[in-house]
């Protein structure tokens, strides 16, 4: 009796809600450390960004308007709907090298994440918002709003918690993100998107690439209609580069270090608020 | 009556714009120059309950001899009183080619039917009033019967003939600059010759964010009409500086055409006097005390 | 009766005796006055005049290096060290001794920098005395600015201050700074100095532990200086974008903190609705506050076009009531250009807005004949793509379009890669929060503008600029969050 044949996923890029092939056509290899299972990931190019730029900016604005409570339902959405597919991300982070129990771990926390900054996406606002006491005959009150697009370059050390981490404060406040995937541990980055395209995330909100850092990152900072620019690794060359090409437009520049995300330390409303802007409104009070 | 279309007013704009205006500093020629015109725009009123023949006759006579011992000052522009001294004072200015003016129409409230007031108007004129300021209707005006208040501003104007009409908005009951704007927006359209804050009678009478907006609406009147409407600040002012800051206003709101007594008055009793005592202290370069300047 | 008179307003000069300018003025190192290393000096002139005011030290790297150092040991073993509540009654100290001079200060300010007498008495220093105050209430109580988190100062921090509001703009940068318990190296512009170094003086009257600010004078190079200099941990800067992109690349990699406040190119939008006369103030001010040398000005007018004709008029009526001279006289409404290199940038886009086909409107002022000046201009008949509509001319000259939806002037007001301020006017309350929502600024006045206070934070979206200062926005630019 012959053994059934596995039906192998495609991994593809996740680019306005839909899942396509990178435009480029190139591909890398990934093999798990047993050598037991190959996949083709896709070598995301320089326009397979710009294309996901696009549904970012055009996701962007109504996102910010959605209201906070909607937010907040959507990011828990995103946790249930990753309780529910445990097993497949267990598979996935046992492939990509950890133990079982490292990978529950890694699950649990970035559910845990999820439902955090869902908690947070109809409270920072308030928390870190003020009317101020000016010395004039105004109203006048200070918002956090959303930066706009941001292009993020996840942490590689971690395919999930990391990459978890750094989408949630940033969707949680209304901005829209384009974020590479770990390029060692990519295969859960992927089927994260699966996870937001089916937890009512709008189309464009997260666009997740897979590829080379090396040949990404100049393209992530350097494009001109990101606002704000995420970069998770360690110093040196990679940093200063993202840096010196923020001078471009202007960018705002956040830095994680490699850092264990899952402390819960590496999790905080002050997160959300570096892809934030600030706003102060002036009103006369008079009749 | 043509539809009013609101203007609305900021209110904390309008008295940011007063305080950028009185932050003008006049100083040396430029500041005696404007007691002279203050002097000239004066009308000097008396409108008491115990007002007497001999007090009106006195301040006629001030009117025209501010202070002999200083030569070379204006008269005033008008004497103001109640409709029972018009003949005293027309009486007593004969020659001086100051004018007489009278409150009308039930002066200070306006609480009387439109018939009684017509009488007291046609009864002013022909005892020799040049000009007439009446009250408008406040009651109707807040309660938004616009069209009453018009028609009667038109019915009194009517009744004047030559005489001119200053209309007397009472801004302090108006309360809103909004109302001021709309109440001097309805009494120019009625034909009112001269739009005035104040009977003096109620407080707050005149302030400057409202004569600010009474001469807003006097500029956008004639950039409409072609038409010159007069503006009678009027209750205290007391203060030559007050004075001058109002001259200032008009030069920057209006333009020196209004720099006159033909298109600006203040309503005032105690104003002459401040002045005086700065004119003096310009002349003589010593501040003044009140014990020199008559108080009639 | 009589007739209508020409009434001209007498000169009412403020008066210049009582203040004290030194001859030369050196650097601000360690608590004393020190002469720069290289020995050079570089003239302040009056730009009203062209008159020398004094002679100011140039700062090299050497100078700037004897600042940090001296930062850093006032940081290391006084400033951090001390109480909280004992930093705060420093900065009291400069606010009072700031109140107490504030008329010297004015008449200084007006000299050195061109802007008319009563800008400098009643805006520039009234508000940097007030944010010496609001801040120094902060020193004790920061744990209530961030919730959750413990603050700590960085160290010492550079800052680098332009030449629009001398004296205002080292009030923004040291009264926070100092208050999250950082030491400073601050370098005031090269055309605007002497406020700063009058500040110096007081600073050293109200004790304040040398080192603990050092200010020092002198252009590009010394900027640089403090830019790259390793022991600085922040740079905060106020001044152009192209120079702020400049510190972005120079810090790039080296983890150090700043907060840039750039250029802007304001959308200032009225409706059919607004309270006309005080929109058309609104206007004035927005433009022509400063000779138009603020980043936040209203640059960009959009008036809905059923008023247009009506805005446009009264508003180059009021234009003609503007009092052009000098500045230290009490009534001047616009006083000189700062510089002769800032006039000539002006005339050419001037140049550039008649060349692109707009109609140029300029109020008949005469202008003197001595000195730096402009005299307040608008333009019509322009349109988005017109240079002088989308960059940052930093003087009196107005752009001015119309539009007729809601929709198409978020669109225009947003079309701009700055983003430092927006002025929106309307009677309608819900409008109000529609557009001033929509805007992509950081600032936004609705109807009024140009309006400033400690307790608000200021900063800008996109190119104008990193963070905010002013509010409790503003400290968190001078802290590590632990």
């Amino acid at each position: 009796m012959s053994e059934r044949i596995n039906i192998q996923k495609t991994y593809k890029l996740f680019i306005d809600g839909k899942f396509p092939r990178t435009e480029s056509g190139r591909y890398i290899k990934w093999v798990d450390s047993k050598e037991s299972t190959l996949v083709n990931i896709c070598r995301g190019s320089r326009k397979d960004f710009r294309n996901a730029m696009v549904a970012a900016r055009k996701a962007s604005c109504g996102w910010a308007n959605r209201t906070a409570y909607n937010r907040t339902q959507i990011l828990y959405r995103i946790g249930e709907m990753l309780e529910g597919r445990r097993d497949q991300f267990m598979a996935e982070l046992v492939l990509q090298g950890l133990t079982k129990k490292q990978a529950t771990a890694e699950i649990d926390s970035s559910i845990d994440r999820l439902i955090y900054y869902a908690g947070w996406a109809d409270k920072f606002q308030q928390v870190f918002s003020r009317v101020n006491p000016v010395s004039l005959p105004y109203f006048n009150f200070t918002v956090p709003e959303a930066t706009g697009v941001v292009g993020a370059i996840a942490p590689d050390d971690t395919s999930l918690l990391g990459l978890v981490s750094i989408i949630a404060p940033v969707i949680a406040g209304g901005n829209a993100i384009v974020i590479l995937a770990s390029e060692s541990h990519p295969l859960c980055s992927i089927t994260f998107a699966e996870v937001l395209q089916t937890s009512d995330v709008p189309g464009g909100v997260v666009n997740i690439l897979t590829g080379y850092r090396s040949e990404l990152i100049e393209h992530f900072s350097s494009h001109m209609d990101v606002n704000a620019i995420i970069y998770c690794g360690n110093e040196g060359s990679d940093r200063k580069l993202v840096e010196t090409n923020a001078a471009l437009n202007v960018k705002r520049v956040v830095h994680f270090p490699e850092q264990n995300w899952s402390k819960d330390q590496h999790q905080s409303p002050y997160h959300i608020l570096k892809c934030q802007e600030t706003k102060t409104t002036w009103h006369p009070v008079g009749v | 009556m043509s539809p009013i279309f609101a203007t609305p007013i900021d209110q904390i704009g309008a008295q940011e714009r007063v305080s950028r205006l009185s932050s003008r500093s006049i100083k040396k020629e430029s500041k005696v120059q404007a007691l002279h015109l203050a002097l000239n725009m004066i009308d000097l009123t008396t409108l008491e309950g115990k007002d007497s023949p001999g007090k009106v006759k006195q301040l006629c006579y001030k009117a025209s001899h501010l202070h002999d011992s200083f030569p070379g000052l204006p008269n005033v522009a008008a004497i103001c009183v109640y409709p029972t001294m018009v003949p005293i004072a027309k009486k007593s200015l004969e020659g001086t080619g100051i004018n007489v003016a009278s409150v009308a129409t039930a002066f200070p409230s306006g609480m009387a039917d439109l018939q009684a007031k017509l009488d007291e108007v046609t009864s002013v004129v022909d005892a020799g009033a040049d000009e007439v300021d009446m009250v408008i209707s406040r009651g109707k005006f807040l309660r938004g019967e616009y069209q009453y208040v018009s028609d009667e501003i038109a019915k009194v104007k009517e009744a004047c003939g030559d005489a001119h009409l200053k209309v007397i908005l009472e801004t302090g009951e108006l309360v809103t600059l909004d109302n001021v704007r709309l109440a001097s927006d309805l009494a120019m359209d009625a034909g009112a010759d001269f739009i005035k804050t104040s009977t003096g009678k109620v407080s707050p009478a005149a302030t400057p964010p409202v004569v600010l907006t009474m001469l807003e609406a006097i500029r956008d009147f004639q950039a409409k009409t072609g038409k010159k409407i007069g503006m009678k600040p009027a209750g205290g002012i007391g203060t030559a500086k007050q004075a001058i800051q109002y001259l200032v206003m008009i030069k920057e709101t209006l333009g020196e055409d209004w720099l006159s007594p033909n298109l600006f008055r203040f309503g005032a009793s105690s104003l002459a006097n401040d002045i005086l005592m700065q004119i003096l202290k310009q002349s003589t370069g010593n501040y003044q005390s009140k014990d020199y300047f008559s108080i009639d | 009766m009589s007739k209508t008179i020409k009434w001209e307003y007498s000169p009412a000069p403020e008066g210049t005796d009582h203040i004290k300018l030194k001859k030369q003025y050196e650097l601000f190192i360690d608590g004393k006055f020190v002469a720069p290393n290289s020995g050079n000096y570089f003239k302040t002139i009056n730009p009203s005049n062209e008159k020398m005011i004094a002679k100011v030290a140039e700062a090299d790297k050497t100078d700037v290096d004897k600042a940090v150092k001296s930062a850093k040991n006032a940081y290391e073993k006084v400033w951090s060290k001390m109480p909280a509540k004992e930093r705060g009654k420093y900065i009291f100290r400069i606010a009072r001794l700031l109140q107490e001079r504030a008329r010297e200060f004015s008449v200084i300010e007006t000299m050195d920098g061109g802007k008319p007498i009563r800008e400098s008495r009643d805006v520039d220093v009234p508000l940097a005395a007030a944010h010496f105050f609001y801040h120094a209430g902060w020193a004790d109580k920061l744990e209530y600015a961030f919730p959750g988190r413990k603050a700590n100062p960085l160290g010492v921090v550079g800052q680098i201050i332009p030449w629009n509001f001398p004296l205002l703009m080292a009030a923004w940068k040291l009264a926070p700074a100092l208050a999250t318990g950082n030491t400073v190296v601050l370098k005031p512009a090269e055309t605007t100095p002497l406020t700063a170094m009058k500040l110096a003086e007081i600073i050293q009257e109200a004790d304040l532990p040398p080192g603990v600010v050092n200010i020092v004078t002198g252009a590009g190079k010394t900027g640089q200086a403090i830019v790259n200099h390793a022991n600085i941990k922040k740079i905060a800067f106020t001044g152009s974008t192209d120079v702020g992109k400049y510190i972005m690349k120079a810090v790039a990699g080296s983890g150090k903190k700043y907060t840039l406040e750039l250029g802007g190119k304001a959308a200032n939008i009225i409706f059919e609705d607004a309270a006309i006369d005080q929109a058309v103030e609104g206007i004035i001010d927005a433009i022509f506050f400063n000779q138009g040398h603020v980043c936040c000005a209203g640059s960009r007018l959009y008036v809905q076009e059923g008023i247009s004709d009506e805005v446009i008029s009264k508003l180059r009526n009021r234009m003609e009531t503007l009092i052009v001279g000098d500045p230290l006289d009490k009534n001047t409404d616009i006083g000189a250009i700062n510089s002769k290199m800032q006039l000539k940038k002006i005339e050419s886009y001037v140049k550039m807005g008649t060349k692109e086909g707009g109609s140029i409107f300029q109020s008949s002022c005469s202008l003197p004949n001595k000195g730096f000046w402009h005299a307040p201009t608008i333009f019509t008949d322009v349109s988005q793509s017109n240079r002088i509509v989308q960059e940052e001319i930093f003087g009196p000259v107005l752009a001015i379009q119309t539009f007729r939806t809601v929709d198409e002037v978020i669109a225009k007001a947003n079309n701009s890669p700055y983003g430092l301020s927006g002025g929106v006017w309307t009677d309608k309350g819900s409008k109000i929060f529609k557009v001033t929502k929509d805007i992509r600024a950081g600032v936004i006045w609705a109807n009024t503008f140009n309006k400033f206070d400690p307790a608000s934070p200021f900063g800008g979206y996109k190119e104008s600029g990193v963070g905010s200062e002013g509010g409790i926005e503003g400290l968190s630019g001078y802290v590590d969050l632990g």
